[in-house]
Formats: structure tokens, C-alpha cells, sequence
């Protein structure tokens, strides 16, 4: 399959994964090697200075193994997100980021306008923003005019595994923008990951469809083959659905 | 707690002592502390952490010659597995 270029990266596996809510690390790292993803999100969050909790994830996840690509989860405010961006470039490995700046916290859905405000900042700071929306389009096309390197529409709410409520407009965010776009939240299963690729997105995110299943490590497995069918069935071009049946087999031909 | 009693650098009570809020809690260091003292008090390697002082993030280069004042704000933050 051909890579996926993303700014100035190619990566082999258009299967985004993040890496939270693992029962344990080992599961985790053997559910990203099963998945195939060449980049795996991580959060910035205060050191547990009591040590009641597991160490920092770098003891676990080898950063020349896996592209990091560090997130703003669990910011609400634009002057938040930038804060925690700025921490995640200092950390030394990289200027990418996911921006997430959460609006509510019910669906957890973005904050659009503080989410822009954000990204306008950061890209102007030399961040490689690849920015969490909405399935709005004309925020993803404001979004790539202030120079994010991927917008990032959701399918459905984070953790919801609800699956691409909104195809039309996946389809059309993608129509329309030149940067590649990413599906971000709302995977629930197999089938949702393909259903996101067949659309013509660039690539799928995900983290509680794989941490959350009974089998993490077979359900990444799972979502690699089923990001691959996906993007193989979109370039390879579907025929067109129809309401009427046609005969597969000829005919003519028949015996009296 | 546990790390700064166990390091003599760090002797609680003591009148030449600051108080400093770290991650949000305040604790008792030894004046003239530096950052890089304040990260290893805790155990932790300096290069896998990130350092924000009083809103500011430090480079790494700077930990051993910033000292910690009375009423500073620390946080000490890492990467975390997150979605």
C-alpha cells in the first residue's frame, strides 16, 4: 500500500493508535505491534510525585519505534492547549502535536473556534498541528488555511465506538481539502475502521476500540487488516450501489 | 513526601527552609535548592521529565543553575498513554 505523507513524514500504516486505558503496558505494546501504526499519541500530565500510579510511558513505549505524537487531551481552553503543547515539544523528541480542545464535556466534542485560535498560535510557533474537529466543514478548511498539516474530523464522540455518523461529510471534508484527513474517535469495531477508509480519508486514530476490547491485541490486529481493506476498497473504486437486482451469472445460455 | 524524607538535602523544619508548591502541593525544600536537586530529591531522570517553573519551561540545560525561591510554583510533568 502507499505510504501515507504527511508534512515532511511518510508513514507506513495509515492506522493512527493511541495509548491510553491499556489493563497494562505489556497488553499495550503488543496491541500497537499487532495494529501496525507507526505513530501512537501520548499525553502530558504532572509526574505522581507519590508514585500511586505507573511511571511516565517512555519506561515502556521506545520512541524509535513509534513516531509520538503528543495530544492536548483534557483542554478546554485554547491558552491551556497551548501551555500543554509547548511542555510536550520540550519534552526533546518532536514539534508535532495533536490538538484537542474539548467544548463540552458531555459528548466531549471540540471547542471549533478555541480549537483554530489554538492552532493559528502553534503552527505560528513551528508546531506540525494535526487538529481535532468537528465534522464541520468549514472549520477543517479553516483549519488547513491557518497551516495545520492534518485535520482531524471525528466520527462520532471520543470513546463512544459509535462508528461514522456522518459520512457525507467525512466525504466531503475530504473532497475539499488538500491536507490529509484524518478520522479521529468514535471507532467502535472492525467494520468502522473500513467504513472511515472507504470514504477516501487518509488515515483512522484510534485508542478505546482497541484498549477496550475483551482481546486488545486481536482487535488491533483486526483494525490493521481492516484500515488496509478500507483503503484498498476506496483506490480500487466501488461499483455503484443500486436498488435492483443483476444477474451475476449470463443469461443466455440457458438449456430448454 | 515519601522521596524528600528520605533525602538529607532536605531537612523539614528547618528555618532556612522555603516552601514551594510542586504539582500542585506545597512542600518544604532547602533554600538555595536547585531544579536539578529538586528533580533527583524525587527520583526522577531529568531527561524524561519536563520542567515548568512559575509558569516557565525550563531547558534542560538550565536545571542545575536555577535555584528553587520561596513561593515558586513547579511542574514536573511526562509523557503519559493517552488517546
Amino acid at each position: 500500500m502507499e505510504p501515507l505523507r504527511i508534512a515532511d513524514q511518510e508513514f507506513e500504516s495509515r492506522l493512527f493508535v493511541g495509548t491510553g486505558k491499556y489493563a497494562d503496558n505489556d497488553t499495550m505494546m503488543e496491541a500497537l505491534r499487532a495494529s501496525g501504526t507507526a505513530m501512537v499519541t501520548v499525553s502530558v500530565r504532572r509526574v505522581d510525585l507519590d508514585r500511586t500510579q505507573s511511571e511516565g510511558i517512555l519506561f515502556h513505549l521506545d520512541p524509535d519505534e513509534f513516531f509520538l505524537l503528543p495530544n492536548t487531551a483534557g483542554c478546554y481552553t485554547a491558552e491551556d492547549a497551548i501551555r500543554y503543547a509547548r511542555l510536550a515539544r520540550a519534552a526533546g523528541f518532536n514539534e508535532w502535536l495533536k490538538l484537542e480542545v474539548i467544548g463540552d464535556e458531555a459528548t466531549l466534542v471540540p471547542d471549533t473556534q478555541a480549537t483554530l485560535e489554538a492552532a493559528q498560535t502553534l503552527v505560528d510557533e513551528g508546531f506540525k498541528v494535526m487538529a481535532y474537529t468537528n465534522d464541520d466543514l468549514i472549520t477543517a478548511l479553516r483549519l488547513e488555511d491557518v497551516g495545520c498539516v492534518a485535520v482531524m474530523p471525528l466520527a462520532s464522540p471520543i470513546g463512544s465506538g459509535l462508528g461514522i455518523v456522518n459520512p457525507y461529510f467525512i466525504r466531503e471534508i475530504k473532497r475539499r481539502c488538500e491536507v490529509p484527513i484524518i478520522v479521529d474517535a468514535g471507532v467502535g469495531t472492525a467494520s468502522d475502521a473500513c467504513v472511515a477508509m472507504e470514504q477516501g480519508v487518509d488515515g483512522v486514530l484510534m485508542n478505546t476500540a482497541i484498549a477496550a476490547a475483551e482481546d486488545p491485541v486481536a482487535m488491533a490486529h483486526a483494525m490493521r487488516l481492516a484500515t488496509q481493506a478500507g483503503r484498498l476498497a476506496y483506490v480500487a473504486g466501488r461499483m455503484e450501489a443500486r436498488e435492483i437486482a443483476v444477474p451475476s451469472s449470463p443469461t443466455r445460455g440457458m438449456l430448454d | 513526601m515519601r522521596a524528600i524524607q528520605r533525602d538529607e538535602r532536605l531537612v523539614m523544619n528547618d528555618p532556612g527552609n522555603i516552601q514551594v508548591r510542586v504539582n500542585g502541593k506545597e512542600r518544604e525544600v532547602r533554600s538555595g535548592l536547585s531544579v536539578h536537586e529538586l528533580v533527583e530529591s524525587f527520583d526522577l531522570n531529568p531527561l524524561l521529565i519536563v520542567v515548568e517553573l512559575n509558569r516557565e519551561i525550563l531547558n534542560r540545560d538550565q536545571f542545575k543553575d536555577v535555584e528553587i525561591s520561596d513561593g515558586d510554583a513547579v511542574e514536573l510533568v511526562h509523557f503519559v498513554g493517552g488517546g
